[in-house]
């Protein structure tokens, strides 16, 4: 069982390993609307916790996604630029934007567990 | 999602709210920009059957007097002397450099015109016209509605409950009754679709959505698809298309100046105007698609070869061309010319394109 993060900035991190998969939260895409469009990070790239690193951009407004934490991108979803609607249908599995490889695992620590983030969005 | 006390309600607030419209705040009124189905999905509905919008929040004003289109056409260029009874036509306020002060509908109804102008200027244009126009009394409706239903299937739902509509073409006006209420109706609207957008009291808005919306054909669209509607059929926003430094030949609408106006002149910013028509304007507005799927913005700006040769006043999604749509001036580049898209940094290829991207489908008889 891969263990779950969400930031403040509405994206969510999956763990496995020292590998992190990141997304948006289903709560973030219904406040997006239609996603239309998203920017990716190229593999290779170094990023450091809240760099931006990625655009979505949905019908109402273009929003800036950030690294939730430091590493490198391994892997981004190159099926979201035919279908960026999977960020709206299924933001937390098939609509996942990139993986970075964890370079400070206690950078998690930052961030909070479902729970917290359920009392979070109701904020 | 703050919802400010200050903000007016058009008629229809109760109703937006009871069918999940996402409010916000917009010229000073609240109103939806979306309901349940989103974006996307109202738009593409308005283009397969009908939409109902709410547009109270524009301003309805009244001209009369002894000759209230002939002091009128001293503040546009377009022929509003021309105009038979119940007929419509689109034109804009200029100011004395030849720029847009907002652009609006002027109707001929007999005795006097009826005027619609945009909500964000409504107030500056009653001023400008009741400071301008000597004879001429300026009456506006601030308790009146108004709303737009567009689409294919707009003319089959409203002959139901007024059958006289059905033949009236595009840019002509008929009195109807709904729901009881008396109702000017006018088959025009702002998506490039047919239909119509009808005006009543205030008291009778309700009654008449809640009839229209009865209709399966019908459903209520936000201000969210308004926009991405109008952006398809190439169709100018004010405040960002339209501005005080655009003129009415840089923004492609010399079509509203008809050869007489265009030679006489008589209307504030002429000089500019008719030298724009004689030696070309500076800059234009163009269509142009993205060959990719990233959108460019309000703001974004546009080259040709590593030159910066425009800014895009308006951009998004095209839900119905189903790729992403832009318009922007350009002060070189005609239709077919490669241009790039300067977004996020990135130089992102794009082509100067026809407008209206989605084709439009008015009723003209």
């Amino acid at each position: 069982m891969a263990d779950l993060y969400y930031t403040e900035e509405h994206e969510w991190v999956r763990v496995e390993g020292d590998i992190a998969e990141c997304g948006i939260s289903n709560f973030a895409q219904e406040q997006l609307g239609d996603v239309v469009f998203v920017e990716l990070p190229e593999a290779g790239r170094e990023v450091a916790q809240n760099d931006e690193c990625a655009v979505v951009e949905s019908v109402k407004a273009a929003s800036d996604i950030y690294a939730p934490v430091s590493g490198e991108i391994v892997a981004a979803n190159d099926t979201l630029e035919g279908d960026p609607g999977l960020v709206n249908s299924n933001a937390m599995d098939d609509g996942w934007f990139f993986k970075i490889k964890l370079s400070d695992p206690s950078e998690l620590e930052n961030l909070m567990d479902t729970d917290e983030y359920t009392v979070f969005c109701k904020g | 999602m703050s919802d400010s006390e200050d903000l007016l309600k058009t008629p229809l607030y109760d109703l937006h709210v009871r069918h999940g419209g996402k409010m916000v705040g917009f010229t000073g009124y609240n109103m939806p920009v979306q309901y349940a189905d989103g974006i996307m999905a109202e738009h593409k509905w308005c283009r397969e059957h009908a939409g109902l919008f709410d547009v109270s929040h524009m301003g309805q004003v009244k001209l009369s007097g002894a000759d209230p289109a002939a002091a009128l056409e001293t503040l546009v260029p377009g022929d509003i002397q021309g105009l038979g009874i119940n007929q419509q036509r689109y034109t804009m306020f200029t100011n004395a450099g030849g720029g847009v002060l907002d652009d609006l509908m002027v109707l001929n109804r007999g005795d006097h015109l009826m005027l619609v102008v945009n909500a964000a200027c409504k107030h500056q244009d009653i001023a400008h016209l009741e400071a301008s126009l000597d004879g001429v009394e300026v009456e506006y409706f601030p308790d009146r509605a108004l709303l737009a239903l567009q689409g294919p299937e707009a003319a089959a739902v409203l002959t139901k409950h007024a059958p006289e509509v059905a033949n009236i073409p595009f840019m002509s006006a008929i009195d109807i009754t709904l729901a009881g209420a008396q109702c000017l109706a006018t088959r025009s609207g702002y998506t490039g679709e047919d239909g119509f957008e009808i005006a009543m009291a205030s008291d009778a808005a309700e009654d008449v959505a809640n009839l229209l919306l009865a209709d399966d054909a019908v459903r209520p669209i936000g201000l969210g698809a308004r926009d991405s509607l109008r952006l398809e059929a190439g169709l100018c926003l004010y405040g960002h298309d339209l501005d005080e430094t655009t003129s009415p030949v840089e923004a492609g609408l010399r079509w509203t100046i008809p050869k007489h106006r265009r030679e006489s002149g008589g209307f504030l910013g002429a000089e500019r105007i008719q030298r724009e028509l004689a030696e070309g304007p500076s800059r234009r507005r163009v269509g142009i698609k993205p060959e990719g799927r990233v959108l460019a913005r309000e703001g974004v700006e546009i080259a040709i070869d590593g030159a910066v040769v425009g800014t895009v006043t308006s951009g998004g999604f095209g839900p119905s061309c189903d790729h992403p749509v832009v318009m922007g001036y350009v002060a070189k580049g005609k239709t077919g010319d490669a241009v790039d898209l300067m977004v996020r940094g990135q130089a992102r290829p794009a082509q100067i394109v026809k407008m209206p991207f989605h084709p439009h489908r008015y009723y003209r008889g």
